[in-house]
């Protein structure tokens, strides 16, 4: 048989569409569920628990006979702690095996580098990480606490057990940057001051020379938002200096991806801090969690805040996907917009209409012995940050990420 | 009064720390002229030795200051024995592998070690003086850096091997011919400097949070010590750390500690400009 390069192209292109077909097939019979999540290179230690507990959601769901009666099937992709690859995989999520909601991004640069992608393809995007807010994108819901939801409470609570007189030291990015400001206006909000504000880069190990300084300008309080490994220097100098005992330490990130494990119990003790979720949380919501966390992986020491808000952004997704009885994106952001909550193992958890973030309950804490305790828990913080700039309801076609005002 | 005094000992712990983290580089560097890259490696992996045999039970001290340099020498010699010693006189060539080496270890620490944070605390306490608290431990630092660099000195000026070593480095022909076997001889000083690598990095691991890839923090301000330092090795190494020392925490304490490194980078630019030979090419001339 003779074959022509027009028809041997012709055939290869018929036979491409031909191979393709079965997965779209295939895939009418479950539901997609994408996921996407750095679990190995230098975040492993925040996107690990977070893929495990994605997969505990999922599994949750199908045994509980999956969504719309369809079981719920799981595309995740590794993204090494390489932003580059996050818009590959993007790429290949939303085109190629085209599923029905991505959830994933660790840190805000990871988000911003698929959040355009989910747009123009219009696959609904779950953010389930602390983050600095403001981002304000209709086909995005962001389900992590956002600065001003920990610093509202964070801030009274340190101050009234030390005093008016507050030294910042945050780290130089603009979580940080934004951090420090929501901060200095709750001091102010409450009646102190800020007498000095440090702000130092990632890499920064070498805190002797901060921690003279701090004593020069002797506050009541110090609080941190530093971030990473290198900064968790700064805690270690402090008590070495013998520092701890003599001025209160409150922080808005120590502990996230479970820092307080690696500070000695003398480094670590009564460093006051709040969060939407701590292990040592004594409900009924988070015991049965962490049973089933035990029962799927026989280890609970890696559950860490952000694993706790992607389980709870996928079963807020499911609830969502339930109300509207379908998948198809506009449905589902309609029916989550009606303000669904969930009960989560870190309380309830709602989505707030008008900017797509979460309002949570936030629980102030106190390191005790290489745990959490929780002291106090305030329910329902609305994300107020980003509800000072978003408005999703009046400006659906809004598509960006404010850089909060104060 | 109090804080002048707390200012002196920073600055003087500024000065020791960057001793410590360049001491090693010098040897490999500096003498044997091996761009080792994967020198922060070589700290970050003094760090872990430090943390696993302290977790073992072993004093503090003793996992430090022999345990530590002992293990990191012990590798450095195996990395020596199997890559670094085809590619003697081979400047960009050792560049390229140790850099690859430097990825190997991350990734193998990473394997071992996992990727999250670790540390151990510091095992001296705190003092005060008069208003202020400063941290007992960088009396320990400084302390320790004088140490090396009158045992560096004591080594390469007054010992036999010290002097058939910096002669082997200038003439390795020369060294061969008199009957010294100059493959020995790098080997040996390839381990030494890994040991003080070694050294370095358990020595500072009670003040930071070690992860598999802290050793990155440490290279280029050990590049820019050294190669500021010029030819000679010890007085070298101890001019330019007091300087850009001195540099940086006069920043720091003025303005900030951004503004310190900032400092720090800029007048490495400026004096290498202005002797391009480093700061022994001009002064110290001949100097060890």
């Amino acid at each position: 048989m003779s074959l022509n390069r027009r028809e041997l192209l012709g055939g290869a292109a018929a036979l491409g569409t031909a191979a393709m077909l079965p997965k779209a097939v295939m895939a009418a019979g479950t539901i997609q569920l994408g996921s996407i999540l750095d679990t190995s290179g230098i975040f492993d230690a925040y996107g690990k628990p977070m893929d495990q507990a994605m997969r505990l959601a999922v599994k949750e769901i199908n045994d509980a006979g999956g969504l719309l009666g369809k079981q719920v099937e799981v595309a995740a992709y590794d993204t090494q702690s390489d932003m580059a690859l996050y818009s590959q995989y993007a790429q290949q999520l939303t085109r190629q095996d085209r599923v029905d909601v991505v959830h994933g991004g660790i840190l805000s640069a990871s988000r911003e580098a698929i959040r355009q992608t989910m747009r123009k393809t219009k696959t609904l995007y779950f953010y389930n990480v602390q983050y600095e807010g403001g981002v304000c994108d209709r086909n995005l819901f962001a389900t992590g606490v956002t600065p001003a939801q920990q610093v509202e409470v964070l801030v009274p609570y340190a101050m009234k057990k030390s005093g008016p007189k507050v030294h910042i030291l945050a780290a130089d990015y603009n979580y940080g940057q934004i951090t420090a400001r929501w901060i200095q206006k709750f001091v102010e909000d409450n009646g102190g001051e800020v007498v000095a504000t440090d702000f130092f880069p990632l890499d920064v190990s070498d805190f002797g020379s901060t921690i003279t300084k701090v004593q020069q300008t002797a506050p009541d309080l110090i609080v941190a938002p530093l971030v990473g490994g290198a900064h968790l220097s700064f805690f270690r100098q402090w008590a070495a200096a013998g520092m701890k005992d003599k001025i209160p330490l409150a922080s808005t990130t120590m502990g996230v991806g479970n820092e307080h494990k690696v500070l000695t119990p003398e480094e670590g003790n009564g460093i006051m801090v709040a969060y939407n979720y701590s292990q040592e949380l004594e409900t009924a919501a988070n015991t049965t969690f962490k049973e089933k966390w035990q029962a799927e992986y026989g280890d609970t020491t890696a559950i860490h805040e952000l694993a706790v808000s992607t389980y709870q952004g996928i079963m807020l997704w499911a609830e969502g996907v339930r109300k509207a009885g379908s998948v198809e994106r506009d449905a589902v952001i309609e029916a989550l917009e009606t303000g669904i909550s969930i009960d989560g193992p870190a309380g309830k958890v709602t989505i707030d209409p008008q900017t797509h973030h979460a309002t949570v309950d936030v629980h102030i804490m106190e390191f005790d012995n290489q745990g959490m305790t929780v002291i106090e828990t305030l329910p329902q913080r609305a994300p107020i940050d980003t509800q000072a700039v978003c408005d999703l309801q009046t400006n659906p076609d809004d598509n960006t990420q404010y850089e909060i005002e104060i | 009064m109090d804080l002048s005094f707390v200012i002196l000992i920073e600055m003087l712990y500024a000065v020791a720390s960057l001793v410590l983290i360049s001491a090693g580089l010098a040897v490999v560097f500096g003498m044997m002229k091996v761009i080792n890259l994967a020198h922060g490696e070589f700290m970050m992996m003094g760090g872990y030795a430090t943390i696993t045999a302290v977790g073992l039970g072993v004093n503090v001290f003793v996992a430090m200051l022999v345990i530590a340099p002992i293990v990191v020498g012990l590798i450095g010699l195996i990395v020596e024995r199997l890559v670094i010693r085809h590619l003697y006189g081979r400047l960009v060539d050792t560049m390229l592998a140790t850099w690859g080496l430097s990825l190997v270890f991350i990734g193998i620490a990473t394997m071992i070690f996992g990727n999250t944070t670790t540390g151990i605390s510091t095992p001296i306490p705190g003092f005060a003086v008069g208003d202020y608290q400063i941290n007992g431990y960088n009396f320990f630092i400084i302390v320790v850096s004088i140490a090396l660099v009158i045992a560096m000195f004591a080594v390469l000026r007054g010992t036999r091997a010290g002097l058939i070593a910096r002669g082997t480095m200038q003439r390795s022909d020369m060294a061969a011919a008199l009957g010294y076997s100059p493959d020995r001889i790098y080997m040996m000083t390839f381990f030494c400097g890994s040991a003080l690598s070694g050294l370095a990095g358990a020595v500072l691991a009670p003040l930071v949070g070690l992860v598999p890839t802290s050793g990155g923090a440490y290279i280029a301000k050990a590049f820019i010590t050294v190669i500021a330092g010029g030819p000679s090795l010890i007085a070298g190494l101890v001019s330019s750390a007091t300087s850009f020392g001195l540099v940086s925490q006069i920043f720091t304490f003025a303005i900030s500690p951004v503004i310190g490194e900032v400092a720090l980078l800029i007048a490495a630019v400026i004096l290498l400009r202005m002797m391009p030979q480093g700061i022994t090419g001009r002064f110290f001339k001949g100097k060890m």
